[in-house]
């Protein structure tokens, strides 16, 4: 038995509605769960932030669940509770994500607070200064992490401070301390509005109810001096330190993270970087990386890679934690894998094997509600049409071996590669 | 839900089969009823140990080899050890599932366990142990095992002690692996898209061959009364402070498991529904900004065990804070007891979770191996009617018969300044 293509989302059984404000609402029916997932974003990520103010969309997205002009905190999360129903919003650097989950009989409440939270939250002062408060002890805890600090030293060396990736979408200790709710609520004033919003919903529910509800719910919803989303673009500076390393006397393992600068999801080459990546870092046991540091040498328990494909120019990393005696060689260890990587083709049933791998795991991708919405949402978010997962399999068969080697070779450069290594003092060890 | 059918085989094995047809995807388990309360002192860690030795190959399925063939089909494959049970799944696309049944088959008794490999694996485990005890979190869960169990293998973390994983040998793990992997000693477990007869007949004839006589007595030793409270404290680089607040409950098939349960709902909210900031202890410890974050939970275990309240202090906000504040919310339980509108609330709660749940064949299959772990293969279904029963008389009842001084152990968790300033260079 194999998914039939009757049953993968596309332009024929999503129902997509583009509302007059340019909320765009996309809906997919899948009876045979009991719950439905809401999922969706808006233009009004850590882009817009001023280094100053470092974690601004990250604490108003947090924010928006803490009072409204219509219900207060408790009333907020005492809605959602009482019916075993969820709803959380995140901020990224490009974009204000949310997701959600209800009982089917519950979307109309779960889109209603959604809603709310979303056109009509106040950022209480007091509740503003609790979520503050808890964010600086995530931080405080976060700055003693040696795989944190790793991912922190790499970025802080692949971007120039003038870059948006350069800051954690949570901010620092400084930056977050000196944001108010006063500053938050203008922020969600000057960005936070109707055009660029995504909001998928799937589940028990039939297309035309939901849709009705995502317009009842968002379709008056306006704001004429919405901003432009501006570009990350690829920096033109050259890292300088390549081997950033944090000292954090006491632990007992380090970590690494290594990267350069990947391509965007809309990069002609993605789907070539994804395999290689794969090959490199993921397929079996960590790919290539898992089977040389990990099970030859017994170097890391972790050692794996990942790329990270949004809307702008993000890293492509390598990541392991290994005793502090074996950093240098788990380096080695990586490097010469990476340099075969973008030195040599990979083998036929290297490239055959990641094929199979990347068309063979829909089924369980798209298993759950959360799941779907998700591929549905990536669909629409990074325009790749409604029938992308319907070709997708032609897609990746399309893929050469040197189609690999080109985008390995254009990204994976050694030279550039920010080798970031936070753990004990070499002393300690 | 679709209806269960248990099988047990000749051998021994137990057979839990679940149709389930919303995606065509089938998550195959094989449960061992051993973990590392089995463990004895020399040996801690060895279960988990001896799960990661599963994955390096059999002569049939080199290693590898399985890792390429999963993923080719599209699947995920893991395994968990756990206190009580060491458990394998693949959860494949349904028209791929048998590679992974005939994998567990033959690794249920032709593991290699190469002296090479067993060695490369050492410094892999003894690695992440110590990836966890980066985070200090772990050195008080530890500490607070360490002083709840004196006796019973709950003493000791999963993972093992380092003296242990560097002191034992191949054949320490070999011993365990063919004591302890019989089909007496073990369920298989299948939920998804597929016919229960034809699946069983598979199972039959791949599993119904392998021998291994009666299921092993287990090592296991009753934990004595503590007779009273036990406090530890452990200090570590960093700057934030923990207060954990345990409390020793029975076994999850015991009657007041489940009205524990209950308890923990409305003091602390339930599991994979919602986000819980209307929870007592939100309300008592996060919006008085006592603490960053507070979580509680009970670990549906085969002996009796703990029920945990973690709490994540804020900066200038001590230990005894928190314990002051948490007490207090105890105390009120026990005196005015909890209203329908809570009792409610966790049922519906409940009712969502398992709805959100049910939508992945791995969930079910894990909720089907652990109700086969704790000794009644009808647990993880009955769960939810079990839990409607519940009567807010049953909360109070069980607040006052556990939540007490002499069943308490305490652990808190002290920052202190690391040796040198931490610093980037």
């Amino acid at each position: 038995m194999t998914t039939s293509q009757a049953s993968i989302p596309n332009s024929g059984n999503i129902q997509r509605a583009e509302l007059g404000n340019g909320v765009v609402v996309l809906v997919y029916e899948n009876p045979a769960v009991q719950s439905v997932n809401v999922m969706g974003s808006l233009q009004a990520g850590s882009i817009y932030e001023s280094p100053e103010k470092s974690g601004m969309a990250s604490l108003a997205a947090g924010a928006l669940m803490t009072g409204t002009t219509g219900r207060d905190f408790d009333a907020i999360h005492g809605a959602l509770e009482d019916v075993g129903a969820d709803l959380g919003f995140r901020g990224h650097v490009h974009k204000l994500g949310f997701s959600g989950k209800a009982l089917a009989e519950d979307l109309s409440l779960l889109l209603d607070v959604a809603k709310d939270a979303l056109c009509h939250p106040v950022f209480p002062a007091e509740h503003v200064d609790r979520l503050r408060g808890e964010r600086l002890t995530w931080l405080q805890y976060s700055a003693f992490d040696t795989r944190y600090r790793a991912a922190k030293a790499m970025r802080e060396a692949l971007y120039p401070e003038s870059h948006p990736y350069y800051y954690g979408t949570y901010g620092d200790a400084d930056s977050v301390a000196a944001i108010s709710a006063a500053d938050l609520r203008r922020f969600h004033a000057a960005h936070v509005g109707p055009r660029g919003m995504i909001l998928v919903i799937v589940g028990a529910v039939k297309a035309s109810d939901a849709l009705n509800l995502a317009a009842a719910a968002f379709g008056d919803w306006r704001r004429e001096d919405q901003p432009a989303t501006p570009q990350a673009n690829v920096p033109a500076e050259e890292p300088t330190d390549l081997r950033p390393t944090v000292s954090l006397p006491g632990k007992t393992q380090s970590d690494i993270c290594m990267g350069v600068i990947g391509p965007a999801r809309a990069a002609s080459d993605y789907l070539a970087a994804q395999l290689a990546n794969s090959v490199l870092g993921v397929f079996g046991m960590m790919g290539r990386i898992g089977k040389s540091v990990r099970e030859e040498k017994g170097l890391a328990y972790y050692a794996y890679s990942q790329l990270g494909g949004g809307h702008g120019p993000d890293p492509w990393t390598v990541s392991a934690g290994v005793n502090p005696d074996n950093v240098e060689l788990a380096i080695a260890s990586i490097m010469e894998e990476i340099e075969r990587l973008t030195t040599e083709t990979v083998k036929d049933e290297d490239l055959a094997d990641n094929q199979s791998y990347f068309t063979g795991r829909m089924p369980l991708r798209l298993e759950s509600n959360e799941g779907i919405a998700s591929h549905i949402h990536s669909m629409e978010s990074f325009a790749l049409g409604l029938d992308y997962l319907a070709i997708y399999a032609d897609m990746v068969y399309s893929l050469g071996k040197e189609d690999l080697l080109r985008a390995a070779r254009r990204y994976l450069k050694p030279e550039r590669m920010v080798v970031a290594v936070a753990g004990p003092e070499p002393d300690e060890a | 839900m679709p209806p269960l059918t248990h099988h047990t085989l000749p051998n021994g094995l137990t057979v839990l089969l679940r149709e389930a047809r919303s995606a065509p995807v089938i998550s195959f388990w094989l449960a061992y009823r051993v973990g590392s309360r089995n463990e004895p002192t020399g040996l801690t860690g060895v279960s988990h140990w001896v799960e990661h030795m599963l994955f390096k190959g059999t002569e049939r399925f080199p290693a590898g080899a399985l890792d390429r063939e999963i993923d080719r089909a599209g699947g995920q494959w893991n395994a968990f050890t756990s206190m009580d049970a060491t458990k394998y799944f693949e959860t494949l696309p349904a028209d791929k599932i048998d590679i992974a049944m005939e994998a567990e088959a033959d690794r249920m008794s032709n593991a290699l366990f190469d002296a090479g490999e067993t060695e490369s694996e050492r410094t892999v485990i003894i690695s992440e142990r110590q990836g966890a005890e980066n985070q200090p979190t772990f050195w008080l869960s530890e500490a607070l095992r360490g002083a709840a169990f004196r006796v019973h293998g709950y003493h000791h973390e999963i993972i093992g002690d380092e003296t242990d994983l560097r002191s034992m040998t191949r054949d320490n793990l070999y011993a365990h692996y063919r004591r302890h992997y019989r089909p007496a000693n073990a369920a298989a477990i299948a939920v998804g898209a597929f016919d229960s007869d034809e699946m069983l007949a598979k199972i039959e004839r791949l599993y119904g061959g392998i021998e291994g006589g009666a299921a092993p007595a287990l090592f296991s030793r009753p934990e004595p009364e503590a007779g009273g409270e036990r406090r530890v404290t452990v200090e570590r680089p960093g700057e934030t402070a923990f207060y954990e607040l345990c409390h020793h409950i029975p076994a999850a098939t015991h009657d007041d498991w489940m009205k524990l349960q209950v308890l923990n709902a409305i003091l602390n909210g339930t599991s994979g529904a919602s986000d819980n900031k209307t929870s007592r202890l939100y309300q008592a410890l996060v919006k008085t900004e006592i603490a960053a974050g507070v979580g509680a939970w009970l670990t549906p275990t085969v002996d009796p065990y703990l029920y945990s309240i973690i709490v994540t202090l804020r900066e200038g906000r001590s230990p005894d804070e928190a314990e002051a504040a948490l007490l207090e919310e105890i105390a009120r339980l026990q005196a005015d007891g909890i209203s329908e509108a809570e009792l409610n609330k966790a049922r519906k709660q409940t009712r969502a979770a398992f709805a959100y749940s049910s939508e992945s064949v791995t969930e079910q299959a894990y909720g089907l191996a652990q109700s086969f772990i704790l000794g009644d293969v009808s647990w993880f279904d009955n769960y939810a009617e079990r839990l409607m029963q519940v009567t807010a008389d049953d909360v109070l009842a069980v607040a006052n018969r556990y939540l007490v001084p002499r069943g308490r152990v305490v652990g808190i968790l002290n920052p202190i300044e690391p040796e040198a300033e931490a610093t980037d260079a």
